[in-house]
């Protein structure tokens, strides 16, 4: 018996936290290793339990998993959350990656010097409300389903529901003028996993401060 | 019927590179129509074609498919180059992900200010030989066969491929010390369909020149 997957990474959100949403969302209980200093992170290394000497690392099913979007088309595929057929793979595939460009910078956010802020929120809502959320409010009218793709519950949707939050965390009435992806957010917020996922207590992180930077720095530094 | 797939991109390697490797490869016949200028970009933005606005975008199988890796993942699941079950296709994407980050590397090394250029590519070359290729040239030795993963021939292999002689374009020796890659490369290069991928006349791209960045710049405006 393979036991929980078992997380490695820092104290917050970065890259694992779409795994921990997805599997979260897939109703996985999973235990976490907190990175906290160079020693431990230098010493996985040494170990060979980082194939390309990087975190995020979930161990599960025996293998040491590496690299963000293998771990996720992993749970995805294993949890049923995947769709039915390789079209619908391949329209979940495009809709997970194109969030996952919106994800990016909201990640190297809080990397970015203090004067490039500005700029970079700025850059998040246009991105935002320009080129992501449109897409998603039109598919969601075209069809008139709950969910993005062939009516079932999918990655799609969960990777949807975290960038919703966590732009709404910079931005909070970014969903203004897109009242499908209201209530999109309103009904994956309970769907009983997800409702779960959210209450205090949960294995969610909270957003990236000071504390959190300042950890990924020293563990990476050179 | 549906059709030869068709690729919308410039006339350079850039993303969608990999997808004419994959392609190829897999011995599929495609046809390309290329942006040459702003305007040609403007006119498939404002035709709608473009998910988020972004090449690449192939036509395949009545879809409009835009991003990288969705495009990718669909071609090789549709032409058995994904592994058998979950688990291979799951070390396919994690070795396809260090390919991928090691191409990106390659990939952005003419679009960056000269000064910056020498510490780059002995970047790229540090990461090439001592991140990426022993984990390759590790899997290959451990389990003795000809291709990464499954005995089979895979999307991992194309895409290794495809790294390793761009890599040799940065340094023409750089698998000097990794004799198992080196016999990888022989291999893989004689398979007839990516054989013939690599004789003149083939849709392969060149290598990005300053000419050609410059014409880039201008089509996204970067």
């Amino acid at each position: 018996m393979s036991g929980k997957p078992r997380l490695t990474y820092f104290n917050g959100r970065g890259r694992m936290e779409s795994i921990r949403w997805l599997l979260a969302a897939a109703g996985v209980e999973f235990e976490e290793v907190y990175l906290e200093t160079k020693e431990q992170y230098d010493k996985l290394i040494k170990d060979g339990f980082l194939l390309f000497q990087q975190v995020p690392l979930v161990e599960m099913d025996g293998m040491k998993m590496v690299q963000t979007r293998a771990i996720q088309s992993y749970i995805a595929g294993k949890y049923n959350l995947y769709g039915k057929d390789l079209k619908e793979r391949a329209l979940i595939d495009m809709y997970v990656e194109g969030v996952a460009d919106l994800m990016q910078m909201i990640l190297t956010f809080p990397f970015s010097p203090p004067d490039a802020k500005e700029k970079n929120l700025d850059s998040i809502k246009e991105r935002a409300t320009n080129r992501y959320f449109p897409v998603f409010e039109k598919v969601l009218k075209q069809h008139g389903q709950d969910f993005l793709v062939g009516n079932k519950f999918s990655w799609a949707d969960v990777q949807l529901m975290e960038a919703i939050l966590a732009v709404e965390e910079k931005i909070p009435a970014v969903l203004s003028g897109f009242p499908q992806l209201q209530v999109f957010k309103t009904k994956m917020s309970n769907m009983p996993t997800i409702k779960k996922f959210l209450q205090p207590g949960s294995p969610r992180k909270p957003p990236p401060d000071a504390h959190y930077v300042e950890t990924v720095l020293k563990v990476f530094k050179k | 019927m549906a059709g030869k797939p068709k690729l919308h991109y410039t006339k350079g390697r850039g993303k969608m590179e990999s997808i004419r490797w994959l392609l190829a490869a897999a011995g599929v016949e495609f046809e390309e129509e290329f942006i040459e200028t702003k305007e040609d970009l403007e006119k498939l933005r404002n035709d709608g074609v473009l998910l988020f606005q972004q090449v690449p975008m192939v036509e395949i199988d009545g879809m409009r498919m835009v991003q990288t890796r969705a495009i990718l993942s669909y071609i090789a699941a549709k032409y058995n180059l994904y592994g058998k079950d979950l688990k291979e296709r799951a070390w396919i994407d994690m070795y396809v992900e260090g390919t991928t980050d090691l191409m990106g590397m390659i990939m952005y090394l003419p679009f960056q200010p000269a000064d910056t250029k020498e510490k780059n590519l002995a970047l790229i070359i540090e990461r090439a030989t001592t991140r990426y290729f022993p984990v390759y040239e590790k899997a290959l030795k451990d389990h003795g066969q000809d291709y990464l993963v499954g005995n089979k021939l895979s999307w991992a292999d194309v895409h290794l491929l495809e790294a390793i002689l761009m890599a040799e374009e940065c340094k023409p020796d750089i698998l000097s010390a990794f004799p198992l890659l080196q016999a990888f490369k022989g291999r893989i290069s004689n398979i007839p369909t990516i054989k013939k991928f690599l004789q003149p006349g083939s849709q392969r791209k060149p290598p990005t020149d300053e000419k050609f960045v410059a014409v880039v710049r201008k089509i996204f405006n970067i």
